[in-house]
């Protein structure tokens, strides 16, 4: 088994932390092997962001994707530079808000910002995002999602990313059913 | 400060982590004991610093930032002579910045550890991507002749590992130690697990009274051509130049004879133990024709390559460099009478190659990859066929 996941978005919306968490659940809270790579521009804020995890049960070489068979997008900009190497079956996780011309048939749609602002603070759609995606591409358990999300933020805001990141996986779990 | 693995473990956190290689840097200088670190910040090694200026002063040592990188390197010289664990970490163009001082540490020959988180040159060239384009830098970019040490890891516990490593080293043979990662490595993470121990050599001390010792005269305790280090503030006085000196340490600077049995002195304590600083890891070699020789970030790509050579059916094996520099010389001889072609695999456009190259008596070729991004597994089997 290896996943080939690709998060993006633009600088300064919370792509390497949601990529950081992602890997952190699933090699130190679950017993996969996982790489986290980054890159972006010199900007602070702005530019495409992009963070690539590599999950796998087996010892990871290579450390690029090759193909991508998970991406959850976070702007527009990033959508139309980053879709290039998606496989035929890829599982896309987007916010419509954001990236309002995804062609796309089957993307997963997640408005993330505005339900982390119906939260009371925007800062957490990546997480709303990454709740969501993990819900619709089985990537890492749920359990270890939510260890890797305490550990990784200031624990004053440990509730509301934890609610943020269960109102993802709700979204998702309500459009299957539903 | 003494050290404590105990409260360097615990200063570090959990045993587990999803960390970087910039702070896999930190976590193996701090467990090796390092109390002093001097730099000066760039991408993509900043991180090193940052993490650096938070957990050294848990631990009492002393971080410092220099107002550029040659003092950085200056600071750690002068501060290993006090008898600290010194540290810096840069990048290309602080590399460049420090070479005449690394000249200056094999001549005075002080235990200091550098790692290059490497990024594209020339001059400023791409400061956030990775690259390999200072394996030669390292070794022959400051003047005259000397030898120094250079490991390179490929995973984030590697790194930790290696630097506790090059800790070691650099006590042992006082000399520089250089940890070659890049910008790739240096920004990916992986799990590491913190050691429950950490195996450390300091470098040997004299044990004469102060008025026999001879700061650069045959080594009595340990290696024959590695001085005792008489630490400043102990009693012991040592006149630390960079010019040719005598075992007194006293400038000789027109005398044929003590030149050559200085620098020869400090090359062979290197080169007098290649073999046993070569450090090889090898996959799939027992039947292969073709081996893909690589270090660092490009044998990651390797791996993927040679996993993708042998579902093919092609006998293609691994061959990772763990250390550059003494350059192991033998193992390539060796491994050219076992195949018929050697890839090596690098992201410059051809350095190690030519070591390579002028070892193996077989087909050699490059698999070269610069820009920024690593070699793509299929790029680097287009250059076994």
């Amino acid at each position: 088994m290896r996943k080939n996941i690709r998060l993006c978005g633009s600088g300064g919306q919370g792509i390497m932390t949601a990529g950081y968490i992602l890997g952190k659940a699933a090699s130190v809270f679950h017993d996969y092997k996982a790489v986290q790579t980054q890159s972006y521009g010199p900007e602070a804020r702005g530019g495409a962001a992009r963070s690539e995890v590599i999950i796998s049960d087996r010892e990871i070489g290579y450390c690029g994707l090759m193909e991508t068979q998970y991406m959850m997008v976070m702007s527009q900009a990033a959508f139309d530079k980053y879709n290039f190497d998606l496989t035929e079956d890829a599982i896309v996780v987007l916010d419509p808000d954001l990236v309002p011309y995804a062609e796309y048939e089957d993307a997963v749609m997640v408005p993330a910002t505005k339900i982390a602002e119906e939260m009371g603070n925007k800062i957490v759609a990546n997480i709303v995002m990454l709740g969501a995606f993990n819900e619709a591409a089985y990537l890492v358990p749920e359990k270890a999602l939510e260890e890797a999300v305490k550990d990784s933020v200031p624990s004053k805001f440990t509730e509301l990313n934890i609610n943020a990141l269960r109102e993802g996986v709700n979204r998702v779990k309500k459009s299957k059913t539903g | 400060m003494k050290y404590d693995i105990q409260k360097v473990k615990k200063v570090l956190g959990k045993d587990k982590q999803f960390i970087h290689g910039d702070t896999a840097l930190c976590y193996g200088a701090l467990l090796a004991g390092c109390n002093f670190y001097g730099g000066y910040p760039i991408t993509p090694a900043s991180e090193v610093f940052e993490m650096m200026s938070k957990l050294m002063p848990k631990l009492g040592g002393v971080c410092i930032q220099m107002e550029d990188e040659i003092a950085s390197i200056a600071s750690i010289i002068g501060a290993s002579w006090t008898g600290a664990k010194s540290f810096t970490a840069t990048s290309g163009p602080g590399f460049s910045l420090m070479q005449e001082n690394f000249g200056f540490a094999c001549i005075t020959e002080t235990p200091v550890v550098i790692a290059n988180v490497q990024r594209s040159g020339p001059s400023t060239g791409q400061p956030t991507l990775g690259a390999q384009g200072d394996m030669m830098q390292v070794r022959y970019g400051s003047h005259g002749d000397f030898e120094i040490i250079a490991l390179a890891p490929n995973t984030i516990q590697e790194t930790m590992e290696f630097t506790i490593k090059a800790f070691n080293l650099a006590e042992e043979y006082r000399v520089p130690v250089f940890i070659m990662i890049d910008g790739d490595i240096g920004h990916m993470r992986e799990m590491v697990t913190i050691p429950q121990e950490v195996e450390l050599f300091e470098r040997k001390k004299p044990k004469v009274s102060p008025d026999k010792y001879i700061p650069f005269g045959p080594g009595r305790y340990g290696k024959k051509k590695v001085p005792e280090f008489g630490v400043f503030g102990t009693g012991y006085h040592t006149y630390v130049t960079g010019l040719t000196h005598n075992e007194q340490g006293f400038p000789a600077t027109d005398d044929q004879e003590e030149h050559d049995r200085l620098v020869k002195r400090i090359c062979e304590k290197i080169t007098d133990d290649r073999e046993k600083l070569t450090d090889i890891e090898e996959r799939n070699m027992e039947d292969a024709e073709v081996a893909l020789v690589s270090y660092g970030m490009a044998s990651r790509s390797s791996l993927g390559a040679l996993n993708m050579a042998r579902e093919r059916g092609e006998r293609v094996g691994y061959f990772r460099l763990k250390n550059i520099w003494p350059f192991p010389e033998k193992a390539i001889e060796e491994l050219s009478t076992r195949v018929d072609k050697i890839v090596v695999v690098e992201m410059n456009l051809g350095q190690i190659y030519h070591k390579v190259k002028e070892f193996a008596d077989c087909e050699v070729v490059l698999s070269s990859k610069i820009g920024g991004e690593p070699h793509s597994p299929k790029e680097i089997l287009a250059e076994v066929k």
